[in-house]
Formats: structure tokens, sequence, C-alpha cells
């Protein structure tokens, strides 16, 4: 790679050449403030904020869209900038609604936090604002257009990382705004509800549909049982909004939900290691008896409502299976609470998830048996550490507590459903055992794991090379598909996870927009499986009792009433 | 040709049904066995209707018919001709005549009334309506020395009309003589004379040659066309393109319109050089879909252009491949940025995007792309046929060759001028424009579009080049000129365009979405008067008026494309040159030129108000109180500045300031 020298703020340097300003300025320490910046997409350059003087261009010019040159003199810090930069936060702030002390983005807006570092000013004179409003139409996600700093942001990721675009650029001049087309109801187009938008948006202007109130108001009806589930990706990211940093927190939140009134609280990763065994025997007998190949995985339910749109001819190689989530609930209210002699009509189900399309997922017609809900509220992660704030309860002062059983025993390969890649080195582990009748020799099957957008190996499963792929990110599942399609590659069994890096960085998650804490992330996931007791589903034994006390066996009419569902195509417009 | 099947419109009569070769137009063999096209020694009268789009609004086609009509029951025996604009639009219905052994004589402003008494006559009797006469423009064969009859009494040559006297016609020079639907016509006049030549030349030398001219991108900027087409030329290929920007917008402008309806073929042999220039195979035509005769003109002369092999595989029997698509645009003014324009082309939305990359580098799909105007384009042929040193001749050291202009407002005479660089605005004002409209005082000249500036009466001797525009706070921009008389409010003036400019951001970057729409509103409150002043207005007035450099000086130099960096020029150069009015505006609440209504007041004079009581009748909204025969008053808050009692009082009682 060649060096090129550029003389920033009077100092010289070198950098790889094919590196943009912006790049260059931060490898240096030099923190460039930005808004429409997003990593490793193609720069925009539309908000300005990155500004710098380069000397020779006539105006300031972007860095992050500007490349570095030989003999390039660059400044960072002289008061044109700041003056430019501190009138663009003053025009955006002219135009966005005041509401600060009661926005959710407060303290985690990226405009308020420049708007105090450039002293912005009031401009009283500018008087003129966009109005539009708010649009609460789907379960997942809620616009609010009025504090939308038109950055493009979540229009590139929806497009670009996701394959989706739900939403896009509209009208002209100060009229312009983003919507979904037509000004359609985003309930009635084909977001996905992945909420990818809302981890990227600097702003307000885009949440989840919050559900706390829902959860404290069935807190204090004394009549409910209330009871939650835990996801495998929640526990390693909630530390990061209460300043905890350990491995899994899961323990310090099973005491929280207690202390705040929580009656049950259980593990995901129970059901994630009972979906091992239901999606693992479907796989093995599609194998053997000439079913659907290749077998897509099911769990993630913004993958599921893309699949419905994009490609419903694909419809029945989806795997059968409900999301772990789903199980969890159908089992709360059938199984446990008749072992508990609850009526399943008592019990409220709250799910806590790192994921928005989850909220739509419990919401579906088809998620409930005989009448009852599988789950009746989702919390993503952002909103149990409201909930928790909201009773005083600080997750670092907790004391660490085992999940409440049966539902809450779980293995370390139901813990790492939460990268992209894990459902299917969970289902190897115990696919390998369902086909062989031996246990493989090397448990952490490093193929599967990493970031990678697109992962593919090939496993010698008994007689069978199993041919797998691993997607995240629906603008790759879109590529896996494609290619499987045209008949370019065979597969027989492909993992897909609508949030890129899986679900650790669901649309739900703590909003960081930060590739390190992502890192962090994964690291706690495997870390957790490493120090797991058991670390394959099928050793499970609370799953073992369940076939045994409920479900009989995998993939039996029990276990198809309960925890297999089917889906269906959806047009453009729903 | 199959492409010929496609077009909407019916096939052309070409003069052969064959591919052309190389040697028959370079020899100029069959420019010589066209040339009795060019009507150059009629036998008959011909008779030419002015049929672009300005020709067609002043009912140019009803014209036309009752041409048709009276040919066709063989009252008069002519052969008839459309053509695009001379320029003259102002003077349009155009109708020139030539019988043979006379000179072409162009008749004004024709309406079937005046076209029958034209046809009574001249065509069929034989004395000229000289009322009628604009003037007598190049005839054929006699040439342009040719000796107007004794007995039409001061009908003048076009060359000698004040109008055409000071223009340089290059650009322009089939606009208005030629039939644009006509291919062998424009063969006729050397036509794809010029792409034979490069065809025998190297790309290389094509590029130095353009490089060598000093031509100028004619859509605003002014980069050199040569260095942006080397560019390109060192990309490596295979798949690169060539693209005109037809997507004139400026309000008032209308110059690429008028070549491209009257000399479509002259753009299309300009592409097809470009393209062998640079080693592009395919080129796009962006043009708006607000000019469908444009468009239409276009699409015939490419298909016709196909059917004699200059355009498509082996052009003139060599390898060279180079076609043409036109795409519509859809009326954002944006998409004149070329990487907007790129983007519209692409499918998507027409947003500007982040250079570098350049398009020459990466420009359409990726690809190196050269992006020129229409008038850079129509250039190019005439560069090529009478060498670079011909182009540079004309026009100042930076600034080469000619530029045409659309010259409007309180200008006596209006229209489409080409002129040398150079030349200073008060000529074009004063001399080709004829002066001031009403012999009123001049104010300032708008020159650049939304994007230009406003020139007083101290830049009149300005050089009309793209350096000393710049200098004096203008830009030369496509070639809007828009001259104000001493009537014109220029605060109003800068309000119009960034009220324009605000409704034409793309909205992509903060600093053109957000600050030109407070420009706006800045400048809102510098006009209006809200009755009573109350809080804080005057506080936010001032407050405003002190971000409104600021606001300026700001999205000047962050806003992200030149649509956005340009658009406070109107603002800035009439705050430089007219600052004055601005304060009157701001500080006495004035308007002087008596324009912005808000701050006008209406007062009765009671020494000389007779109470005859006319006023009060006619006031629509009643704020005129008084008695019979007592003075009147107007009460100003009831006023809505109408001035229907300032022209009604018979005793001029009541004043405006």
């Amino acid at each position: 790679m060649s060096m090129v020298n550029v003389t920033i703020n009077g100092t010289k340097h070198q950098f790889e050449a094919g590196m943009t300003v912006l790049e260059a300025c931060r490898k240096i320490g030099i923190e460039i403030p930005t808004l429409c910046h997003l990593k490793n997409l193609a720069p925009s350059g539309s908000c300005r904020i990155c500004v710098v003087e380069v000397e020779k261009a006539r105006t300031l010019v972007p860095s992050c869209a500007f490349p570095i040159a030989e003999g390039m003199v660059v400044r960072t810090n002289t008061e044109r900038i700041r003056q430019a930069r501190k009138m663009i936060v003053e025009l955006l702030l002219a135009n966005h609604p005041s509401d600060c002390l009661n926005c959710n983005r407060s303290l985690t807006c990226e405009l308020q936090k420049l708007a105090m570092e450039y002293e912005a000013e009031h401009k009283p004179h500018m008087k003129a604002k966009r109005h539009h409003a708010i649009d609460a139409s789907s379960p997942s996600l809620v616009r609010d257009p009025d504090k939308c700093i038109i950055c493009g942001r979540c229009v590139r990721v929806c497009e670009e990382v996701q394959g989706v675009g739900a939403i896009d650029f509209t009208k002209r001049g100060f009229e312009s705004i983003v919507l979904p087309a037509f000004n359609d109801d985003l309930a009635d187009t084909i977001c996905v509800n992945c909420g990818q938008c809302i981890k990227v948006c600097p702003t307000g202007a885009l949440s989840e549909n919050f559900s706390v109130k829902d959860v404290i108001d069935a807190l204090n009806d004394k009549d409910k049982v209330v009871v939650c589930q835990v996801a495998p990706a929640v526990r390693v990211a909630l530390g990061e909004t209460f300043g905890v940093d350990e491995d899994n927190v899961a323990p310090l939140l099973v005491d929280a939900l207690h202390r705040i009134g929580f009656n049950y609280v259980f593990d995901t990763n129970y059901a994630a290691d009972l979906t091992i065994m239901e999606e693992g025997t479907e796989l093995v007998t599609r194998l053997t008896t000439g079913g659907v190949l290749p077998m897509i995985t099911s769990c993630s339910p913004g993958w599921i409502k893309f699949i419905e749109h994009f490609y419903p001819q694909m419809l029945p190689n989806l795997s059968t299976c409900k999301s772990p989530q789903q199980m969890q609930g159908a089992l709360i209210k059938s199984y446990w609470a008749k072992k508990m002699k609850i009526d399943p009509k008592n019990v409220f189900n709250v799910s806590i998830m790192p994921c928005t399309a989850k909220k739509f997922e419990a919401q579906r017609p088809e998620m409930e048996v005989d009448g009852i809900r599988d789950v009746d509220v989702v919390l993503t992660t952002r909103e149990v550490g409201k909930l928790l704030r909201a009773f005083d309860v600080e997750l670092e002062a907790c004391t660490k507590t085992e999940f409440d059983n049966p539902l809450g025993e779980a293995s370390g390969a139901g813990a790492i459903f939460g990268a992209t890649g894990g459902v299917m080195e969970a289902a190897l582990r115990t696919g390998y055992k369902l086909v062989t009748g031996k246990e493989l020799d090397t448990i952490d099957i490093e193929a599967a794991r990493g970031f990678e957008g697109v992962k593919e190996a090939t496993v010698q499963v008994g007689d069978i090379p199993l041919s797998i792929a691993i997607a995240s990110g629906l603008a790759n599942a879109r590529k896996v598909l494609d290619a499987v399609i045209s008949g370019q590659k065979k597969y027989h069994f492909i993992e897909i996870m609508a949030c890129p890096g899986g679900c650790l960085n669901g649309g739900g998650q703590p909003t960081h927009f930060d590739v390190e804490a992502l890192r962090k992330r994964l690291a706690k996931i495997y870390a957790i499986d490493k120090a797991a007791k058991i670390r394959r589903s099928h050793d499970n034994e609370s799953v073992k009792t369940l076939y045994a006390e409920f479900l009989q066996k995998p993939n039996s009419p029990v276990s198809h009433k309960y925890l297999h569902t089917h889906y269906h195509a959806r047009p453009e417009k729903c | 040709m199959s492409a010929m099947h496609t077009s909407k419109h019916p096939a052309s009569k070409l003069a052969f049904n064959r591919r052309l070769t190389r040697e028959e137009i370079s020899s100029g063999a069959l420019a010589k066995q066209l040339e009795n096209l060019l009507d150059r020694n009629p036998a008959k009268t011909v008779v030419y209707v002015g049929l672009g789009t300005c020709g067609l609004a002043s009912g140019g086609q009803r014209v036309w018919n009752r041409l048709e009509e009276r040919k066709s029951k063989g009252e008069i025996d002519v052969v008839l001709k459309k053509t695009g604009c001379i320029g003259y639009c102002q003077q349009e219905v155009m109708v020139d005549v030539k019988k043979p052994g006379k000179p072409r004589v162009s008749f004004a402003n024709v309406d079937v009334a005046r076209i029958d008494k034209i046809i009574d006559s001249y065509i069929k009797g034989d004395t000229l309506p000289t009322e009628f006469v604009t003037g007598v423009s190049e005839s054929y064969p006699e040439g342009p020395e040719f000796q107007i009859p004794a007995d039409w009494k001061g009908v003048k040559a076009f060359k000698d009309l004040p109008y055409f006297k000071k223009q340089k016609r290059v650009v322009l020079k089939n606009c208005g003589t030629l039939d644009p639907d006509s291919i062998d016509e424009y063969i006729a006049k050397d036509g794809y004379k010029a792409l034979t030549k490069v065809l025998d030349m190297t790309p290389r030398a094509v590029v130095d040659e353009i490089k060598a001219s000093g031509l100028r991108g004619r859509g605003g900027g002014g980069f050199p066309t040569g260095s942006k087409w080397e560019f390109a030329f060192n990309q490596p290929g295979p798949q690169k393109y060539i693209v005109m920007n037809a997507d004139e917008g400026d309000p008032g402008a209308f110059m690429d319109r008028s070549v491209l309806e009257g000399d479509p073929h002259r753009v299309i042999e300009g592409m097809a050089i470009g393209g062998f220039a640079i080693g592009a195979n395919h080129g796009y035509i962006y043009c708006r879909a607000e000019y469908p005769l444009a468009i239409e003109k276009l699409e015939r002369a490419i298909a016709d252009a196909r059917s004699y092999g200059l355009l498509g595989k082996n052009i003139l029997g060599t390898n060279f491949e180079f076609d043409l698509t036109i795409k519509k645009g859809a009326g954002a003014f944006v998409c004149g940025e070329e990487t907007a324009l790129l983007a519209s082309i692409e499918g998507k939305r027409g947003m500007p995007k982040p250079r570098p990359p350049f398009p020459a580098v990466q420009g359409a799909f990726n690809k190196p792309t050269v992006i020129n105007n229409v008038e850079t384009f129509a250039n190019v042929p005439e560069i090529i046929r009478n060498g670079a040193a011909w182009f540079a001749a004309m026009g100042t050291p930076r600034s080469k060759g000619t530029k045409v202009f659309a010259l409007t407002g309180k200008v006596k005479l209006s229209g489409l001028i080409e002129v040398p660089m150079g030349i200073t605005l008060r000529e074009i004002i004063f001399d080709v424009g004829g002066g001031i409209l009403n012999d009123r005082g001049f104010k300032a000249a708008q020159i650049g579009g939304p994007s230009g500036g406003c020139l007083p009466t101290q830049c009149l001797e300005t050089a009309i080049d793209y350096d000393s525009l710049i200098e004096a706070g203008a830009m030369m921009g496509s070639g809007g000129l828009v001259v104000m008389d001493d009537q014109t409010c220029m605060v109003d003036v800068a309000r119009f365009f960034i009220n324009f400019t605000r409704s034409e951001s793309c909205g992509k970057c903060i600093p053109c979405r957000e600050g030109i729409a407070r420009l706006q509103e800045m400048l809102e409150k510098v006009v209006e008067a809200p009755e009573t002043e109350t809080g804080n207005m005057a506080l936010e007035r001032m407050k405003a008026v002190i971000d409104l450099r600021k606001t300026c000086e700001l999205i000047r130099d962050t806003a992200a494309c030149g649509l956005g960096q340009t658009a406070p020029n109107p603002i800035l150069s009439t705050l430089r040159y007219f600052k004055e009015e601005y304060e009157a505006h701001i500080y006495d609440r004035k308007c002087p030129a008596g324009r912005c209504k808000s701050l006008l007041r209406y007062m009765v004079d009671p020494k000389s108000c007779i109470g005859c009581g006319i006023c009060k009748k006619k006031c629509p909204n009643a704020a005129i109180v008084g008695e019979i025969k007592h003075a009147h008053y107007i009460v100003a808050e009831k006023c809505v500045r109408c001035g229907v009692c300032f022209e009604a009082c018979p005793k001029k009682a009541i004043s405006c300031s």
C-alpha cells in the first residue's frame, strides 16, 4: 500500500492512499463530528458537519467524502470551520422540535450533543417548520418526521445494508422528507421491522413502538402472573446502558426483574435449545426423505417478513419451527401453566428481545394456540433499560440469580443464537449426533463464526457432505437466495439473520453505532458458550424432561401444535 | 432501419435510401448534390415559417395552416418550409418569403390576417408591404451583398439591423434558416463534414484540437472542454459515455431549446465527435420533458442519422460505433448539476454526489463520462471544420468564441442573441437590445440565472467573459440575461430567485435545504411590514438582517453542489451593489422602487382632496373614510395597497410613499 503525505493542522503525517480526510483525521485522534457518515457505506456528504479546510479548495470540503492526496494541507479547527458547523447545527435546530426534555433520545441524541459542543444559539427569527404526523402504525417502529434531520442514514441502511428500501427521500427543497412511498403507513409497506434504521438515526425520529407502559400496567395488575423471557443477545449488550462490563449480565437481570415484580424469569436460550431439537430433526427428516432443500432457518422475524415480501417462492424452504421467542411463549402458557396450575389467561408473557421485529412477530395472527397468544408484550433491550430505571433499579447493585426453572436451563448452544452463525453451529452440534449417533470432535465450528456477511462451508456429517451457508444482513440474504434460485449454488441448510452480525446487532439493542461494541458483544457470546456447563442442545436435561412429560418427541403432533407454524406470501403492499 | 420504425413520428423523406460514405461527404460532392434543397436558386417562391416553440406559441401553426389552405386551393404556387427560431422571438410569428430574383425578406408578427395581406400583395402581386417587414436576411444565390431593390423603401438587411449588427452567429448559424427536420439540408450546409474529418484523425488529436480552441463549458461553470475530454480520454475503457446536458432550467433561458429545435443535427454531430475523442460508444441526451418539440426534433434527427450510417455501428464505414439515447428529465432544476443528472439517468432520485470522483473518472453507471452542455457540443463541429485557431481568434484571451444569451426583461428587443465573448454589457443591452423599454432608466442586468448576480450601471462596461463576470459578482451561467429598469426593486428580485432555488433545492445537504429557506424568510421580513409591530418583531427583523450575509456565506462555503453554492449570489450581488436599497427597506421601511406592496403607504393630501368620494366608492376594502366635500382619509390598517384610489382620484390628491 502506497503512502501519502498529508499535513493536518500544521503537523505532517503519512497515511495509506485511498483514505478519506475523515479517516485520516480520526486515525490521529482528531474527532471530526459527523451526522450522515456511516462506516463501510459509500459517503453521502449530505450533512456538511464534517467540513474541513483543504488548501486550494474554493469551499470547505466534506471530510467524509474527500480522499486524501499527496501534499494535501488540511485544517480542521479554524474559526471558519467552527462557525460553519455551528450555523449548520443552528439551521437544524430551527427546524426541530424543542422537546429534548421528553424526547426518548435525550442524552443519546447526536444533534443534541453537537448543539452543546458548538454552543448553538436559538434563532427566534427562523420560524417556518416542516410538520408531518407521527406514524405509529407499525407494531415495531414509530416515525416522528418532525425530528428527522434528513441525514439519510436510515435510507441508506434500509436500501444498501438491508436491501429493502422501505423509505426514501421525497419532495424537494425545504419540504424534503424521508417517507415510505406515497406516504403510506409504515405498517402497510415492505418494511420488515428490523429496526436497523433506529440504530443509525442520530435523533429521535425513529424509535421502537414503546411497550414499557403496558408492562408496568401488567406488573400493577394483581390478577396477572407476569413472567418474562430473556433473549440470548440481550445479556451481552444491556450492560452497556448501565456501565456494567460483564460477559453475561443475565444473572443480574434476573434479580432486577424479580425486584420490579416479575413473578418468573425464564431463559429464551432454553427455547433456543428446543428449536435446535425441532429444527435439527426437521433438517434430518428433509435430508433423508427427500424434503425441500435447502432448508432455511426461521428464527429471525425480520427475515421472515422479507422472504414473504420478496421471495415467496422460497417459503417451502423455510423451517416450520416458530422462533425461540414464540416457542418459549407457547410453552409458558401451556406446559408450564398447566404444571403450575395457573390459568394461562392470567399469565402475562413479556419477552425481552434485542429486536424490534419481534414486536411484529408477537402479534402475528399465527402466533397463538387455542386462542391463547404465545407472547403478550415484547420489550427491546433499550426498553428494558428504561423499565429498570423507572423502578430505580441499578443493574450493578443486583445479586446474581439463576433463571427460574424448568424453562431456565440452557446450553451454550442456545447462547450462541445471539450471533450470526450461532444457529448453524448449534444445529450442527446436535444434527451430527442425530445423524451419526456420535458427538462432533471439535465443538467450536470456526467456519460459522465472525462478522462476514456471507459464510459458506461444507461439513461432513456421517455420509453427507453437508453444504451450508450463513448470511446476516438482508442484502446478503438476497445474494445467497439469488444464487440458490439461479442454480449457481446448492446448499442443504442456510441460516439467515436479518440484522448484520446477527441478534447482537439487533434493531432493539442499545443505540450505538460502533463496530468495536459489536466485536465486544460477539466475544461475550462465545465466552458464555465456552463457560457453559453443557454446550449441546441435546444434552439439556430440562429439554429432555419436556419431551418426556409433554411433547413426546421432536416434530411430534404435539410439537407441531405448539412449536411450528406456517408463513404466507405478502404483496409489495400489504 | 429498425430504429426508424420505432420512432413515433412519420418517417422522414430522405434524399438517399442508403448509408453515406466518407468520401462523398468530405469531398463536398454530397453537399453540392443537395444544394438545391437550400433553394439557393429557386424557380419557385419559397415561404419559410418559424415554427419553433416561440413561433408555435405565437400562433405559427395557424399561419402555416392558412398558407397550406391557400396553396391547396391553387391560389399560390409556393414551396412551404418550416424553420426553427432565428432569435427574434419578440417578432414571432416570422415568415420569410424568397421570390426568384428577389432577396429573402422577413415579415414580423404575422397572423392569419397579415399572411393573407402578404400573400395577396407580395406573393401573388409584386408590392412589398414594407410596414410588415423586419428586414432582409442572407439571400442565395445572390449572396450577402445582394442589392435590396430600390423600391423597397426603408427595408434593411438583417446584418445592418442593430439587433444583428453586433451578433456573431456560430452556434445559431442554421437556426431559423434550415429545416430542422431535414438531415439533407444540414448536410448541404456542410453538416457531418466535421465528423468525417475526425474519423481520419486520432482521438488524441481531436482532444488536442478542442483543447487548443480554448472552448469552455457553456453550461455555466466554464470548465475547459478539452481538459474534460482529456480526463475521460485518459481513463481505461472499454465502456465510456458522452452525456449532453439539455436540462435547461434557468428562469427565462431558452438557448438550448432553440438550438435543439432549430439545428438538432449540429449537437448530434458534436456528441459523436466527443464520443470518438474519448472512446465512448454511447451517449445520453438528458433533455427536460418540458421541451416536447426539441425531443421530437432530436428523435427524428437521430433516426435519420442512423439510416445514413452517421450513428450506430460502423459509422461511415469505419469501426467507430456511437449511438444515442434520449432521457427525459422530470423537471428538477438540480438535474442540471452533473452528478444529479447522472443519478437521474441511472433512474435514481436526482441528487448530487460528492466529487471526487469526478464524472470523467466515474460517471454514468460508474463509467468515465463526459457531460457537456448543448451549446458546447454545438460549437464542436465548427471548431473541427474550421480549426482551433479560427475559434480561438474570437473572444478574449481566456474566453474564446461566442456566447448565446436569452435576452429578456425590460429591453426593447428581446430574444435569442449570439455575441462574441468580450462584448460589453452595454453593447448587449443598448446596441443589440435597443435600450430599455419605454426609454426608462437602466438599473441592473441579472446574468447567469438563479446562480448569477445583478450587475448595476457601473458594471455596464464589464466585458462578457467567464472571469470578468465572476469578478463582478455574477457568472456566465447558461446564458440567461434579464434586464431591469428603474422600477425594479432589487430586494424583490433577490427574493424571486431565492424562492426559485428554495423550491428547486434537492433537499440533500443541510446548508442548501435549510439555509435557503431561512434566507427567504429573512427577505420576507425585510419586504413585509405588519400592520402593527408587536412583541419582538423589530428585533427579530434586525436579527434576520444580521444573519442574512452570514447565512449566505455559509451556504456558499458548505453546500454540496453548484446549485447550493451559488444560490446566495442573487442576495450577495444585490447587497454589494444595492445596499442602500436594502437599508431603505430595513430602516426606513420603504421600497424605493415601489414594488414591495407591504411597505407602501397611500395617503390623501387633505389640501388637494375635493371630497368627491370616488376613491371611497372604489376602495375594495372600505379603507377610506370621509364626508362628501370634505377631505378623505385612508385608514392604513385596512388599506390593502391595491392602488385603485391612486388611479381613480381625479385630482391626483392621493400619493404613495
